[in-house]
């Protein structure tokens, strides 16, 4: 037993790579879901409908379908793949590149619904005051928006950080289990299994457990501390 | 130096149409029912209404026309409203200071040791928002505006979510911020009192359209005014006010006549130094004023004016308002029964005494 928590090389192997995703991932979403749950908090059109439904899909499509269509389109085959082989590039099927791609799009939602909403409490009127003061609108976005949507930010970080390390289903499809490319964490203990080794599946298994609820402690925590502070303002 | 604006917007049921030059000096109160366009207009002036269609200019600059809109960061514009909308995540002092930040050094007139001396702002500096009363927000939210030394100031029915206590202790260093800054202001409002107390100009509006720019003294001549629909025909007086230390009386001044006035106000901010030689308005309800033919001088009532009648205006119930011009030229009205008219005979054009039974110093 005391060797249980020795892991083997490919353990820290697929840990380094699944860090490696989530941090470039969540990296990559914050980037691309702020501008995106502005507009998104900012309009009423059918349009922003329409993207809105499109961001939630991955929230109730298997991810089996969004992994099958993703492989269809990243592969060799596909519209995406060819386009990028004939411009001298590397199609993104059983990539590392390729399941960034996906896990962007897997994990939009949970990037974009706690900036949304943020950015929909704060309203027009902190930007009307700073405007007044002379702010330009990057000074406002910098000194009115991030400060007082740090903790919608937060959460978008952190939700996006844990979604893509628990992310399975459609890694498989897109990208298989090519070690060091793109056997995570998640595609490891199933290879594990499958092998019946369960000793080195558990250790895996406990290690996520620990890390994912370690790290809804932490959003949680800080959301009742936030909104335990709010009511006392209301009531004071 | 001036400000002019021309709006013609439709949307659903709302309107607002109107061309208007507005005043480049003093306080305009646009003063109307809720949902004639007051608001709407003053996010024009702000450049918050871009979809709308207008044209504005102010001091030669166009702002706004059909080609272009400057932001309102580019307008060095202060804008209070009706909440007091302070950062909740800077301080009492970060709040006042972003603005002055921003402003270039070149265009701060006003220093900020000055705008925390006129809204005694000293003690909350270091307070966090959420620690501050209703009266103590809206006044750090208008020392928050003036920071920045606007050319312009807009303020949205500034007092109106306070109560009436925390109103009459912020309406003094409003009165004096907009008296001393020298900042033109338009005061977005429904409050009869607060045009008496604060406007120098009035803007009449109803239903998307402004009647008229006077001023207010001149629409303070007609007893008929919406402004006393409320709480009855009042005449505002100016002058000087000093306090007598010696008893409770306190001197209200003016070239021609003197006013004694009970009791220093209780709002003043800290001492009486404030009220010496400063010009501040008398209000004096019609109802308070009874008309001798001549001067009594065995009655109670200490002040008497005398003045010559310029005109006589019948209100409902048999009530006739005797409208007297002063001395210096003001005006003071008188409500009197249509009988007692009837019975001393009042015409246009006669000479006859006002003895004022109270009158209200107004910050």
């Amino acid at each position: 037993m005391s060797d249980f928590f020795a892991f083997t090389a490919a353990d820290w192997q697929a840990i380094w790579l699944t860090l490696k995703l989530c941090f470039i991932t969540t990296l990559l979403l914050m980037l691309l879901a702020t501008p995106l749950a502005w507009w998104l908090a900012r309009g009423g059109s059918w349009f922003h409908t329409v993207v809105q439904s499109l961001v939630a899909l991955p929230l109730v499509l298997p991810p089996t379908v969004l992994g099958f269509y993703l492989l269809i389109l990243l592969g060799p085959q596909g519209w995406i793949g060819h386009t990028l082989e004939s411009m001298g590039l590397n199609h993104l099927a059983f990539s590392f590149n390729g399941i960034v791609l996906a896990s962007l799009i897997y994990s939009l939602p949970f990037a974009v619904q706690p900036l949304q909403d943020a950015f929909g409490r704060l309203g027009h009127r902190p930007l009307e005051v700073a405007a007044s003061l002379g702010a330009s609108p990057m000074d406002r976005l910098l000194t009115v928006v991030f400060p007082l949507c740090r903790g919608g930010l937060v959460t978008a970080a952190t939700l996006s950080f844990a979604h893509t390390m628990g992310e399975f289903g459609v890694i498989l499809m897109l990208g298989g289990s090519i070690p060091g490319e793109t056997r995570v964490l998640s595609v490891m203990i199933y290879d594990y299994a499958e092998a019946l080794d369960f000793q080195n599946a558990h250790r895996l298994s406990l290690l996520m457990l620990v890390f994912s609820f370690l790290i809804l402690v932490a959003v949680y925590g800080r959301q009742r501390r936030f909104s335990l502070f709010s009511q006392r303002n209301v009531n004071s | 130096m001036s400000l002019n604006v021309s709006v013609n917007w439709q949307r659903d049921a709302f309107s607002l149409q109107l061309t208007q030059s507005f005043p480049s000096k003093g306080v305009t109160a646009l003063y109307g029912p809720s949902g004639c366009g007051k608001t709407s207009l003053l996010r024009i002036v702000a450049g918050l209404e871009s979809g709308a269609s207008a044209n504005v200019s102010f001091n030669g600059v166009d702002w706004q026309n059909e080609n272009a809109c400057v932001p309102l960061e580019k307008r060095r514009i202060g804008l209070v409203f009706q909440e007091a909308s302070l950062l909740s995540h800077l301080d009492v002092r970060a709040n006042l200071e972003y603005g002055w930040r921003r402003t270039p050094p070149s265009q701060r007139r006003l220093a900020p040791e000055e705008i925390y001396r006129m809204l005694a702002l000293e003690p909350l500096l270091g307070r966090r928002t959420d620690q501050l009363s209703g009266g103590q927000r809206q006044r750090v939210a208008l020392g928050r505006a003036l920071m920045t030394s606007p050319d312009l100031l807009l303020l949205d029915e500034p007092l109106a979510a306070l109560d009436a206590d925390a109103k009459r202790q912020i309406l003094p260093y409003l009165a004096r911020v907009v008296r001393d800054t020298k900042t033109p202001t338009l005061l977005v409002t429904h409050s009869a009192d607060e045009v008496l107390r604060l406007a120098d100009y009035i803007g009449f509006m109803a239903e998307g359209k402004i009647k008229s720019v006077t001023e207010l003294s001149e629409s303070l001549t007609d007893p008929t005014s919406s402004l006393f629909v409320d709480h009855g025909v009042v005449s505002v007086l100016n002058g000087q006010f000093q306090v007598d230390s010696s008893n409770d009386w306190g001197v209200f001044s003016t070239s021609c006549y003197t006013l004694y006035v009970r009791g220093a106000p209780d709002y003043v901010p800290s001492s009486t130094d404030v009220l010496h030689g400063q010009r501040h308005r008398l209000q004096i309800h019609a109802r308070d004023v009874s008309i001798a033919l001549t001067d009594p001088d065995q009655i109670s009532i200490q002040n008497h004016l005398s003045g010559k009648i310029a005109a006589l205006t019948e209100k409902e119930a048999g009530m006739v308002i005797v409208s007297l011009e002063l001395a210096d030229g003001q005006r003071l009205m008188a409500e009197l029964t249509a009988a007692s008219v009837k019975r001393l005979g009042l015409m246009l054009d006669m000479k006859v005494w006002a003895l004022v039974k109270s009158a209200a110093l107004l910050p």
